[in-house]
């Protein structure tokens, strides 16, 4: 017990004595917040429009008015000619351009069909589809004022309602998403790092030829990473809940629970990657290929996982981050219960007890 | 008592490179048992397999009557190890680096005191300082005070003086005489041939194996060979014309010195009137008493 609690008391001056380390882990956590929370915002505002009107009537300017009056859209006025739209969206002024047929009105109350063109610029599809989505909802909405109740006998009305996220934050979306990554990160890099540290400089000879035992030299690796990630959680929740806004729907003990386990299997899967890589910088380029890109790109956390080929969906079965960040959501936005998260809680458990023992299987009592 | 029969280690695929090719060598109480030999003779290899730290391919050691390879539990509480690098916490200071150590052993600074203080006296005035920022003789006082802070019945030195200052050597020395009157046993390393005459007994090493082992004096004695020193100017050239010499068996630069062997029938003036003859001036050649380095030179020869 007295070497356990020596070691770890090491490794924290190590840590501590490592400004710019310490800077980062502890510092990580709340720059990725503040920065998804704020700086990367995927909600789609100011949708630059114009308007291409060769023959104005009362109908485009109907929709001109609307588009004026919706806080979405920033209404850049009715060009002339099909070279000015042309060369704006070029120059990358205009987001959406709707253009109107020569003689619209005329074309419409004859035949009885009216054709409107939507350009949408998309460089950003996102944004050009949603720009897209909005102006179609907007040019329906007055032609259906504009017809009146008794143009056709009954009329479909929708109304949609967003529950869990009714205002679309996405901080929603990301605070369980920087949770899932944050807490991989610094568990897995750090505890890898700080082993391969001691066999790349050498300390790690003279630990094996004392009486420590393996286990004791891996408990007190993890302990230290353990308390830094607990407090990397409370610091997230805390600016997520105060700045950002987002709820805790539901209890706080379950997320908590689920958050220590996945700590857990962060921690062990900085051990795993400890007895397979010998150096410092192997151990940096692993943990970063098997943690930043899958936890980025497979985990659901930026492209739902709904959308992938299969071959890739299959391949974010293995991915921690995303059975943890399921959870979290569930748990944190949606408010459910344990009932809701238990098989994610297995997979999590299951996940660690595999790399435990992969790790055991590979620790070695000696130097080769 | 450290007891090695026929060690075997080879390294690389199907053991392509021999590092440790059958050494048997005992080594007891009050010893201080020296390996001497160049930068890949195997001297590592053969401290780490008695650190329990590798495995050999075949033979046995014991330590004390443990195994190194069964009882390697046993071996890694009686054993003070002090590896080639300097291997303790650079960013820990002196004093946390002794704790750490001390703790790790089961036991504290104050119990054993006694056994370090001749050692860490000298480096206690920096106690608050980091390691790291020690210089090569502190930190090599700093590692042998943590190899020693759990008084060990053996203690394990590879090359513990390599890059250190010549008068923290000698001091480091003094220490292992110290420490060898308490009875402990000591196997030490090195590649500086005169640190050589300060051990009990040594054992000349090369390409994996022991060429020679005897007291310090012993080795000298059994020297058989006509030794001469040569100085004399561009002695870089003056090497090579003397391995050019029918009458020279061999010759190596010692500093600015040349050492040479040569056969009975050669005499000095002669050697001499043939060097003038090449054009070199200012010789000085005489007959001299061997080193270990020159006995280390013939056996490696032979």
């Amino acid at each position: 017990m007295k070497q356990l609690i020596a070691f770890v008391e090491k490794e924290f001056y190590h840590i501590f004595r490592d400004n710019r380390t310490l800077l980062v882990i502890l510092g990580m956590p709340v720059v990725q917040i503040l920065l998804f929370g704020f700086a990367i915002n995927m909600e789609v505002q100011d949708i630059r429009v114009a308007l291409y009107t060769p023959t104005p009537d009362t109908f485009s300017q109907g929709i001109a008015e609307k588009i004026r009056q919706n806080s979405y859209f920033n209404f850049q006025g009715s060009m002339q000619t099909m070279q000015l739209v042309e060369e704006s969206m070029r120059k990358g002024e205009l987001d959406l351009a709707i253009v109107f047929p020569p003689h619209f009105h005329r074309d419409m109350t004859h035949s009885g069909e009216g054709k409107v063109q939507l350009i949408t610029s998309s460089a950003d599809p996102n944004r050009g589809s949603i720009a897209a989505t909005y102006a179609t909802a907007i040019i329906s909405q007055y032609q259906m004022e504009q017809a009146g109740p008794t143009a056709i006998p009954f009329q479909i009305t929708t109304e949609n309602r967003m529950i869990y996220n009714p205002r679309m934050k996405s901080a929603y979306m990301f605070v369980p998403g920087i949770m899932g990554l944050v807490l991989m990160i610094i568990s897995t890099i750090m505890t890898s790092v700080s082993i391969i540290r001691e066999k790349e400089r050498g300390t790690m000879e003279v630990l094996l030829a004392s009486p420590l035992k393996q286990a004791t030299m891996i408990v007190a690796k993890t302990i230290p990473y353990l308390i830094i990630s607990l407090l990397n959680l409370i610091s997230i929740l805390l600016l997520s809940y105060f700045v950002l806004d987002v709820p805790i729907r539901g209890s706080l003990l379950l997320l908590t629970l689920l958050s220590l386990l996945y700590i857990f299997l962060s921690l062990s899967f900085g051990l795993t990657i400890s007895t397979l890589v010998h150096k410092q910088i192997n151990a940096v380029i692993v943990s970063a290929m098997t943690v930043m890109i899958p936890v980025l790109m497979l985990s659901g956390m930026i492209f739902p996982i709904n959308n992938m080929p299969p071959a890739l969906q299959y391949l974010s079965l293995v991915v921690p981050a995303r059975w943890f960040i399921d959870a979290v959501r569930k748990v944190m936005i949606q408010g459910l219960g344990i009932s809701m998260v238990w098989q994610e809680m297995l997979i999590l458990t299951g996940m660690i007890l595999l790399l435990l023992t992969v790790t055991i299987l590979k620790t070695k009592k000696r130097l080769e | 008592m450290i007891e090695v029969t026929d060690l075997r280690k080879s390294y690389g695929r199907q053991g392509k490179t021999l590092a440790i090719d059958g050494i048997s060598f005992t080594a007891g109480e009050g010893e201080i048992f020296g390996v001497i030999g160049p930068d890949g003779a195997g001297k590592s290899t053969l401290f780490r397999i008695l650190a329990s730290l590798i495995l050999p391919d075949s033979g046995k050691a014991l330590l004390n009557g443990h195994d190194v390879v069964n009882d390697y539990r046993k071996i890694r509480q009686i054993i003070g190890y002090m590896p080639e690098r300097f291997s303790l916490y650079q960013d820990l200071s002196v004093e946390e680096n002794l704790q750490f150590f001390a703790t790790l052993f089961h036991t504290t600074i104050e119990e054993n005191y006694h056994l370090i203080s001749d050692i860490y006296r000298q480096i206690e005035p920096f106690k608050k300082r980091r390691a790291g920022a020690l210089s090569g003789g502190m930190k090599q006082k700093l590692a042998l005070s943590c190899a020693l802070i759990h008084k060990p019945e053996i203690l394990i030195l590879d090359e513990p003086t390599t890059g250190v200052d010549p008068v923290s050597r000698k001091e480091f020395w003094d220490m292992l005489q110290r420490l060898k009157a308490q009875g402990i046993i000591i196997l030490v390393s090195t590649a500086y041939m005169d640190e050589a005459r300060q051990c009990s007994r040594i054992a000349l090493m090369q390409g994996g194996s022991f060429i020679a082992t005897d007291t310090p004096q012993g080795i000298i004695d059994s020297y058989r060979e006509i030794l001469w020193s040569v100085e004399g100017s561009r002695i870089t050239a003056l090497l090579y014309t003397l391995r050019q010499l029918p009458g020279v068996k061999s010759c190596f630069a010692f500093g600015e010195r040349l050492h040479i062997t040569v056969r009975e029938e050669l005499h000095l003036e002669e050697l001499k009137q043939e060097l003038v003859g090449q054009g070199f001036d200012d010789l000085r050649i005489a007959p001299i008493k061997p080193t270990i380095e020159d006995c280390f030179m013939a056996i490696d020869n032979q």
